[in-house]
């Protein structure tokens, strides 16, 4: 009966094409054209690359001797690095202990989610605040606690630092709240019965929730290894062109530098699809080493 | 009762972690709305102090609403992030039920034509799609209403697979009986879709709107390459151009950023259960 009314599929075409005429022409159409423009010669954005560079690739030989290029892979494999055991190792921890308290659950489920919520331009700025070397937050409660010389949270070695600890912070609240949603679907009695065989607070996260979080956890390392690869807006306002001397460039941010500030337009389409190619590569590292059981 | 005792420590401690975390997230936007009402030149050794008595200015907002046009930047990215989110659940609603409903021939390849968009990182379209638009005449040019376009369109078809994605598992889980009623009742596909499907969908829908509405409003990427004219900035455009010229007026960068944060908060603590819904369901999203 069902199939009776879907039986002349003719309105199928009319529901599913401004969608679809949408994703090709934004989407598949500009993907496909931006492999080709990372073959062009383009000076200016939005003007089309009339000729081939010479020879062709040209933009690929200059990524491998670009030793910019070879800094922000690093950066970038480092900011993953940083997002799965900082991000999801704090959440697990975190979404744990709210699952063992009474009062307050959705009180911390609101204040540790919020941050996702401000815009990571905004948190950049306030950010530079807070770490800025003679006013800042951080120099300051140093300071009250008796350290003698102030650190310049910019400078050149501490500088990653100080740009990924707050994208790592950004975050812990949402990995936070898919766990603790993992740990409201494990039952009870699970928890009952083992409580009555003598297993302490320790022993029963140790042997029941973790290993039924296990999936949920994949789901996270994977979300945030991918994740990394899109981080962008935050490290651009903390620390624009790649500052202090181009060492804190990032995959996606470096791409940025090359297409608006240096207007070598093509070179930043040939680091784009080196993301593409860096996004596929890792997924399917990290699909295979986070693989989901079944049970 | 030892161990009573023990696991009340152990209670104790747990709650000390937790609220020093909830700690770092609330604190430092206390800070910063504390410090937008002091002089800049008070921040300096005062920062933990109350703004009270002396301390208390309202210069950093003068100033912040003399340098920068608060409202324009206001009046863009809600008019982007509104279209982007309407457009969003108008176009990918109806592509999900012919999904969700229609089986045809190559069913299966549009389906995964849908997926494989998600994965396309911004990066990798942003440069292809400002050419075409340039072309058009609708990128870069001094019309308000055209420039607002030339983002939103890229916005609406970045976040378009995501939503189909989503409507579509949640209108395959609907009863199909419904829409059998309505057929005997002599409606068409269309108002089956109209008078059925989009009333039952509305939760899915919140979900999508949320979730599309947030991201587009919080871009910088994609923003930055459509509006570079300052009279035209959205919110994180102005928040971006003023750290780069006024970012040592510690007091007004302050106020601004105030300016900003503050109103999401108060949306956020009212609509927090389908906000925090929204955007645990866009984490499918590339």
């Amino acid at each position: 009966m069902g199939a009776n009314i879907y039986r002349n599929k003719k309105p199928a075409l009319v529901f599913l094409l401004p969608a679809f005429l949408f994703m090709i022409v934004f989407l598949y159409y500009p993907f496909i054209k931006n492999i080709l423009n990372s073959f062009m010669e383009i000076k200016r954005l939005g003007v089309a690359g009339t000729k081939f560079n010479s020879p062709w690739y040209s933009n690929y030989v200059e990524m491998f001797q670009d030793p910019n290029v070879g800094t922000s892979i690093k950066n970038t494999l480092l900011m993953m690095l940083v997002t799965l055991i900082g991000q999801v190792g704090i959440a697990i921890v975190l979404a744990l202990m709210v699952d063992n308290i009474g009062r307050g659950k959705g009180f911390f489920r609101t204040v540790f989610f919020f941050p996702i919520v401000i815009s990571a331009t905004a948190l950049g700025l306030m950010f530079n605040l807070i770490f800025l070397y003679d006013k800042g937050m951080v120099n300051q409660i140093l300071e009250t606690l008796g350290k003698q010389n102030l650190t310049d949270w910019k400078a050149e070695g501490i500088a990653l630092f100080t740009m990924m600890l707050p994208v790592m912070w950004q975050y812990v609240g949402f990995y936070f709240v898919i766990l603790v949603t993992g740990l409201n679907n494990i039952s009870d009695e699970l928890y009952e019965a083992a409580k009555i065989d003598g297993a302490t607070a320790l022993q029963r996260v140790r042997y029941i929730s973790i290993p039924l979080l296990h999936n949920v956890i994949c789901t996270c390392s994977v979300l945030a290894v991918t994740g990394a690869l899109k981080v962008f807006d935050l490290p651009w306002v903390m620390f624009p062109k790649g500052m202090p001397l181009k060492s804190t460039f990032l995959t996606g941010t470096y791409m940025y530098y090359h297409t608006m500030e240096t207007k070598n337009v093509d070179y930043g389409a040939a680091i784009a699809v080196l993301i593409v190619v860096l996004g596929i590569v890792l997924a399917k590292v990290v699909n295979s080493i986070f693989r989901e059981k079944d049970y | 009762m030892t161990k009573k005792v023990k696991s009340s420590v152990g209670i104790v401690v747990v709650y000390v972690l937790l609220i020093i975390w909830a700690l770092t997230t609330i604190y430092p936007i206390i800070w910063v709305i504390q410090n937008s009402f002091k002089a800049k030149d008070k921040i300096l050794g005062n920062s933990f102090a109350m703004p009270v008595g002396e301390l208390f200015t309202m210069a950093n907002y003068r100033k912040a609403f003399k340098t920068v046009d608060v409202f324009g930047a206001y009046k863009s990215s809600l008019f982007i992030s509104t279209m982007v989110a309407l457009l969003v659940i108008l176009l990918a609603g109806m592509g999900a039920y012919a999904l969700a409903r229609y089986k045809f021939r190559g069913s299966g390849l549009v389906y995964s034509l849908v997926v494989g968009a998600m994965m396309f990182p911004a990066f990798a379209t942003v440069i292809s799609v400002f050419q075409m638009e340039y072309a058009w005449g609708i990128a870069n040019t001094s019309s308000w209403f055209l420039n607002m376009l030339s983002v939103i369109l890229p916005q609406v078809a970045g976040n378009m697979a995501f939503a189909m994605v989503v409507l579509t598992g949640y209108i395959k889980g609907l009863p199909i009986e419904l829409e059998e009623a309505a057929y005997m009742e002599g409606c068409n596909t269309f108002q089956i879709y109209y008078k059925v499907i989009m009333p039952l969908t509305k939760p899915s829908f919140a979900t999508v709107a949320i979730f599309s509405f947030l991201w587009s409003y919080n871009d910088l990427f994609t923003q930055s390459f459509f509006l570079r004219r300052p009279d035209m900035y959205s919110i994180t455009m102005m928040l971006n151009s003023i750290s780069a010229k006024e970012g040592t007026d510690y007091g007004m960068m302050a106020a601004v950023v105030a300016l900003i944060i503050v109103p999401v908060i108060i949306v956020y603590c009212c609509l927090q259960k389908y906000i925090i819904k929204g955007m645990i369901a866009g984490a499918v999203k590339g």
